[in-house]
């Protein structure tokens, strides 16, 4: 399972690419983040860590049963428990904060029902909001919520994804007219066609991808401080989106930006938890409101698994159309999908199937496909996007068919892929599905991940190891990835989330850097490569860099960290000002020095001869000279040492990236366990900016799907409650069955920036699930048995087996 | 059994990373409670609240204990430390070290957890392998880094070890 691996060496991919600076020393350079020391003495500040005055703290008393009608609240012991300062319903919050109906004008047809902060008279799944305990402690809130006595009916629940449109089944929102919240069909024509060809060798099968959800270690939390005496409200948020939370406190409250202020501090862990509007936020906010004092929520875990947003939960029909001589011709799938009850708040539950239907079959070259999905509402937790976004569903699913088809063809599955994928030297080009594929890498992925997991090595030990009874599977994943967003994916659909990012560049007088990024840092490293592009783009030292993020009062506007954006469009916004930083200085150094601009250079902290050499003005003197003697400047002079750039990706709808994967598994036939042995990854995220953070994404990403593969799984009993809400019985991946994920780099840059970095943050979790199942699928070969249900579990694979 | 309204209080006397804290608690009040909402101390993080994701891991009396299964009046008379000593040990310096060389954490909030896990190991188990330094840390859950930059510079600390470089600073016996 283990296997040492090399210790960090300071790999510099940067000098494979043209520098896009002129002194280019940390772009493209494994740099620690010298950032999180502090992280590591417990110094950070996590929301609950941060105490104010007047503090009060909630609890929220969620609903025990998955569909309900209230009928009594009755709150008066609660209400009397000394320490509870107040016991509030959900009309009372209704009436200081808007519901919400989450849809996009670009999802044709989504619908979705008027959401509350706390339930109203109907509770729709087991975990939503329903009455606010506030109390001067956490503890003495927990203690009045078994005060709390409330009475229900028990409403008939839809849980079955599969039944959830049939006529008898009861409506979740029977003012929406039926269980659908949104439907797709997409077809290229030609489809039946190709299934129907003389030629045409077809593999079928059906996928079914379990609900998982994010696991976040530090949960979901906030404090919400409205002083009454400046009419601002101060929002201490565990978030990837500062500046879509301010915009939706001020939509929900009537409040305008200038009174909401989001701070994101440390944040322990996001994943796409917390990148949306939850109930809770907003009831938080308006107890603030109506308590005049900050309020702190902070969930525990049985919330956090039964009120962060689920993912994922689709039941796929899907095939493939080959040659005879080995050409894929055609995919047709078929999504079914359960969102929960509503549509989540704002960036809506119809996101996730539209990118499986848009993403399937991504790769390679066919050009007939047919995709139709329906999403359906249910009586579970709300799902949203998490960590990949569809991508772990569609990989999956196309992966299992191109190896399904692969195998009845009898072709190495590398080979196939090698002769099916789009061509590394047909870019730009259209998929099937009518995106937009600016640059992308598979052939050279394709031969990488082949010469770096020692492919035909592990093939022949396969081989030799099956005469033995040992049944090892090797299992490959190409993936494309769709990062740095424009405004295609929320702006044009009504969103108000934006799809530009800013960055503030200010030289200090001692001559060190201020950076300001509206894209903020939840442990991927944003900060860090920030500093890089800043370090490089001005010309100092990476330790004269300071990186400023995560409040809405110092920052510039931006959308923050969502589709693997972070480096790709805040990364190009620091760089954009800081050239623009740059050039102002020469002119500054210009005016002082009596020289030509164009013939000086700003590097290494210091004003040099562009010919010489020559150092003639450290930066701190300038910045000395530009702000504190301006009577020693020319009148008509002034210098601007602070720069703000933005930056939006307008070429395409979305920059794709590439990958391959490579799982390497033992399967116990006899008990069905599986033993990853090892992963590896090829990805090509166009310039890598910090080798090392983008291996650490990778593997982190990679991690989280092989848990969707194997572990993790929300698992429901027949009454809609959730059987496994905690963190002993919901599996995560720990440590000791994890292999060790080896990760290499080919860098095909975008051109539609000037940096040319595509994001990383996602990719591994997109193409795990695809490659741990076929490599699964790979070992039980010799058996005649697949498994096409994650979580792949021990009784899935005996069941496929025939033992049990 | 307590009632939401009776809760009996104990005083204790903790020493907590070289200071004395004297406190009246509640009794039902963990560990991990105390350190962070009676000493101030907001460095050791809640992750599950019963005994799984490790993230509340500190040393008592030099031992490995859950914050979060040990009641803060078990602790009376004893001595806590966490990662936020102010006088880390060479060993636990060094692992805060190699946590930045290797990227070992990203979020962060498993760390403080994950560093008391892993300098118990590098205290007791100094000829461990990797696959033990991945079998010690499976109590400590970590959502971020997929394990495999943790395990390496954990490792990076125990080769560091055997070439010597902590022979002047001997482990404290266990108390």
């Amino acid at each position: 399972m283990n296997h040492p691996t090399e210790l960090p060496t300071r790999r510099d991919l940067g000098a494979e690419l043209p520098a896009v600076t002129e002194d280019q020393r940390h772009i493209g350079v494994a740099i620690p983040r010298e950032g999180v020391r502090r992280l590591t003495q417990g110094r950070g500040q996590f929301v609950d860590d941060i105490e104010l005055p007047r503090l009060a703290h909630v609890v929220f008393w969620r609903s025990p049963v998955a569909h309900m009608r209230i009928t009594r609240i009755g709150r008066s012991a609660a209400a009397a428990l000394p320490g509870v300062i107040a016991v509030v319903t959900g009309p009372e919050i209704a009436a200081v904060c808007k519901p919400w109906v989450a849809t996009l004008a670009h999802l044709a047809g989504i619908k979705s029902a008027p959401q509350y902060p706390l339930a109203m008279e109907r509770a729709t799944w087991q975990g939503e909001p329903v009455v606010a305990v506030v109390a001067e402690t956490r503890a003495i809130a927990e203690d009045a919520l078994a005060l709390l006595e409330i009475d229900w009916e028990d409403l008939p629940a839809v849980l079955d994804t599969r039944t959830a449109l049939d006529p008898d089944t009861p409506l979740i929102h029977p003012e929406l007219g039926d269980n659908l919240c949104f439907e797709r069909k997409l077809d290229t024509g030609g489809v039946d066609e190709a299934f129907a060809r003389a030629d045409a060798v077809v593999f079928e099968e059906t996928y079914v991808f379990g609900r998982h959800t994010g696991v976040t270690l530090e949960p979901r939390c906030q404090i919400a401080d409205w002083n009454p005496g400046d009419e601002r409200l101060t929002v201490h948020h565990s978030f990837q989106a500062p500046h879509m939370m301010q915009d939706l406190y001020c939509r929900q409250f009537d409040l305008q930006e200038s009174q909401v202020r989001v701070l994101c501090r440390d944040v322990g862990g996001s994943f796409g938890i917390k990148v949306h509007a939850y109930p809770d936020d907003f009831a938080t906010v308006a107890l603030s409101i109506l308590l005049r004092r900050p309020v702190k929520f902070v969930a525990d875990r049985i919330e956090s698994f039964t009120s962060d947003i689920h993912a994922r939960e689709h039941r796929i029909q899907a095939r493939i159309a080959a040659t005879k001589s080995g050409e894929i011709i055609a995919f047709e799938i078929d999504d079914l999908t359960g969102i929960g009850p509503y549509s989540m708040f704002p960036r809506t539950s119809g996101i996730e199937g539209n990118q499986v239907v848009n993403l399937t079959g991504g790769p390679y070259r066919h050009k007939h496909y047919r995709a139709a999905l329906k999403v359906v509402f249910q009586n579970k937790t709300p799902t949203c996007q998490y960590r990949g976004v569809g991508h772990p569903i569609a990989c999956a699913v196309t992966e299992a068919l191109v190896d399904g088809v692969a195998m009845k063809l009898g072709i190495d599955p590398i080979a196939f892929r090698l002769a099916n994928v789009i061509p590394d030297d047909a870019y730009p080009a259209t998929g099937a599905s009518g995106i937009k594929l600016e640059v992308l890498s598979h052939e050279a992925c394709l031969r990488e991940a082949r010469q770096v997991c020692d492919y035909e090595a592990l093939r022949r030990e396969q081989s030799e190891l099956r005469k033995r009874g040992v049944f090892r599977g090797i299992g490959v994943a190409a993936l494309i990835e769709l990062t740095n967003p424009s405004a295609a994916f929320y702006g044009v659909g009504g969103a108000r989330i934006a799809s530009q990012d800013g960055a503030t560049l200010r030289l200090e007088p001692s001559g060190v850097l201020t950076v300001m990024s509206s894209v903020g840092e939840q442990g991927q490293g944003a900060e860090a490569i920030f500093a890089q592009i800043a370090a490089d783009a001005v010309g100092v030292a990476i330790v004269h860099v300071r990186v400023i993020t995560g409040d809405t009062d110092a920052t510039p506007y931006g959308g923050g960290t969502w589709a693997s954006r972070g480096a790709g469009i805040g990364g190009e916004a620091v760089l954009r000002a800081g050239l623009v930083l740059r050039a102002n200085i020469l002119a500054t150094a210009a005016v002082i020095l009596q020289r030509e601009a164009g013939g000086m250079r700003v590097m290494r902290g210091a004003i040099h001869d562009a010919d010489s050499g020559e150092r003639l003005l450290d930066l701190a003197e300038l910045g000395r000279i530009a702000y504190f003697r301006s009577d020693t400047l020319p009148k008509t002079f002034t210098p601007e040492l602070m720069v703000t750039r933005h930056y939006a990706q307008r070429d395409y709808p979305f920059i794709f990236t590439n990958g391959v994967q490579v799982s390497h598994v033992e399967v116990d036939t006899d008990t069905g366990f599986v033993r990853l042995l090892k992963h590896w990854a090829v990805e090509d995220c166009g310039r890598v900016i910090n080798p090392m953070l983008v291996d650490e994404q990778m593997r982190g990403a990679i991690v989280q799907g092989i848990g969707g593969a194997l572990f993790e799984e929300c698992l429901y009993d027949t009454d809609g409650t959730l059987r496994n809400g905690n963190m002993a019985d919901y599996l995560v991946p720990m440590a000791a069955e994890m292999p060790d994920i080896v990760v290499s780099h080919v860098q095909s840059p975008t051109k539609s920036s000037l940096l040319g970095a595509k994001g990383a943050g996602e990719a591994g979790t997109a193409g795990a699930p695809g490659a741990v199942m076929n490599a699964i699928n790979d070992a039980l070969s010799p058996f005649g048995a697949r498994v096409s249900s994650q979580p792949i579990t021990p009784e899935k694979i005996l069941r496929a087996l025939g033992k049990i | 059994m307590n009632t939401p309204t009776d809760h009996p209080t104990r005083r204790v006397s903790v020493i907590v990373n070289g200071t004395l804290f004297l406190r009246e608690v509640e009794c039902r009040k963990h560990l991990v409670d105390f350190l962070r909402d009676d000493c101030g101390m907001k460095g050791s993080h809640l992750g599950c609240e019963h005994g799984v994701c490790g993230a509340c891991t500190v040393r008592l009396d030099g031992r490995i204990v859950r914050g979060c299964l040990v009641l803060a009046a078990m602790a009376d008379g004893h001595s806590v430390e966490t990662v936020e000593t102010p006088a880390p040990s060479p060993r636990l310096r060094a692992l805060q070290d190699a946590f930045i060389e290797h990227n070992a954490l990203q979020c962060g909030y498993c760390t403080p957890g994950m560093l008391m896990a892993v300098l118990d190991l590098v205290e007791r188990r100094p000829q461990a392998n990797r696959e033990q330094v991945r079998e010690w840390i499976s109590g400590n859950y970590c959502r971020c880094t997929g394990y495999h930059a943790i395990v390496d510079a954990v490792c990076a600390v125990l080769d560091q070890q055997r070439a010597g470089r902590f022979a002047a600073n001997a482990v404290e016996a266990r108390a």
